[in-house]
């Protein structure tokens, strides 16, 4: 929608900062509440012998997603070129319909809220927002 | 569905009731008993406020709204805020009729407030974030899907006067 301002790309880089030491937790929690919040998302984990929300596959999941997340916030001045393979992974191969990339980054704001209540305020909330907004227009660069 | 909220779409036909488990209606009802409404109302607008700033649209009489901390500090902001959360107390007072509970205010936001029905869902989402920074670890995957399931209730309730 929009491009991220100097202010978001500062705002976004501090609270990363802030929050990176439990980006595993975020990410399983993420993951978990996706999974049972919108039970539509397990088609795409029909692979998994245990698709329960706090499984070890999905626990594995959401770490690889934040370390994904954690990698885009290194490359924010440049979200399309720097994703472009995953993009390519996420167009060619698992071909996730990009509607979910705006239910899981829900997801991702609502355990910051849960974890950091005094940290992820408003001001926060908006440029972390709009920072998943073009980690996930970046992601579905190649889908077409 | 809309750009920006992922708030679940609902199509509650005028002959279709919404059902509930008891775990949602006991889960809805433990939360609105549990949060201040002064607190969490204020807190869900002015968010909304900052995060989607264009629903300022429907509060140019509110005076400044200029930054976060203005938007914050606005009581005519709190003061409404506070009146949202007391309109949903009567949808969780009739959980199985919110529908018709909220046919003056759908009119209301319709034809007297122009409120476009899609940024419902934009203050149900702050709405959201709000209650899980207030309930913690409590706030749980399960806790979170029946809230959201009210809200779209509400949310889809609130559009069904439109036309």
């Amino acid at each position: 929608m929009t491009t991220l301002t100097a202010k978001d790309k500062q705002t976004v880089k501090a609270f990363w900062a802030k929050v990176s030491g439990k980006s595993e937790d975020i990410g399983a929690d993420a993951v978990a509440r996706m999974l049972v919040v919108y039970p539509q998302t397990k088609i795409y984990f029909s692979h998994w012998p245990d698709q329960s929300p706090n499984s070890p596959a999905a626990r594995k999941h959401g770490i690889t997603v934040m370390m994904g997340v954690g990698d885009a916030v290194t490359k924010i001045d440049d979200l399309k070129e720097g994703l472009k393979e995953l993009s390519q992974l996420h167009a060619f191969t698992l071909r996730v319909d990009p509607g979910n990339f705006k239910i899981l980054s829900h997801n991702i704001l609502v355990v910051m809220a849960v974890m950091f209540p005094t940290d992820f305020t408003p001001e926060v909330h908006v440029s972390l927002d709009k920072f998943l907004a073009a980690v996930s227009l970046a992601l579905s660069e190649k889908y077409r | 569905m809309p750009e920006n909220s992922v708030s679940a779409d609902l199509q509650t036909g005028s002959d279709k009731m919404v059902e509930w488990t008891d775990f949602e209606r006991d889960t809805i009802k433990d939360i609105f008993s549990r949060i201040e409404y002064d607190v969490v109302g204020p807190a869900a607008l002015a968010r909304c406020l900052v995060v989607y700033p264009w629903t300022q649209r429907y509060f140019s009489g509110f005076g400044n709204l200029y930054n976060a901390a203005a938007i914050k500090g606005n009581p005519m902001v709190s003061k409404h805020g506070t009146t949202i959360m007391h309109g949903l107390d009567r949808a969780v007072k009739n959980l199985d009729d919110i529908e018709n509970t909220y046919t003056e205010l759908s009119v209301l936001h319709s034809e007297k407030l122009h409120v476009d029905p899609d940024n419902f869902k934009l203050l149900a989402d702050c709405l959201t974030i709000v209650v899980a920074a207030q309930l913690g670890k409590e706030f749980t995957g399960e806790v979170q899907a029946a809230f959201q399931k009210f809200l779209a209730v509400v949310v889809s309730s609130l559009g069904r006067q439109y036309h």
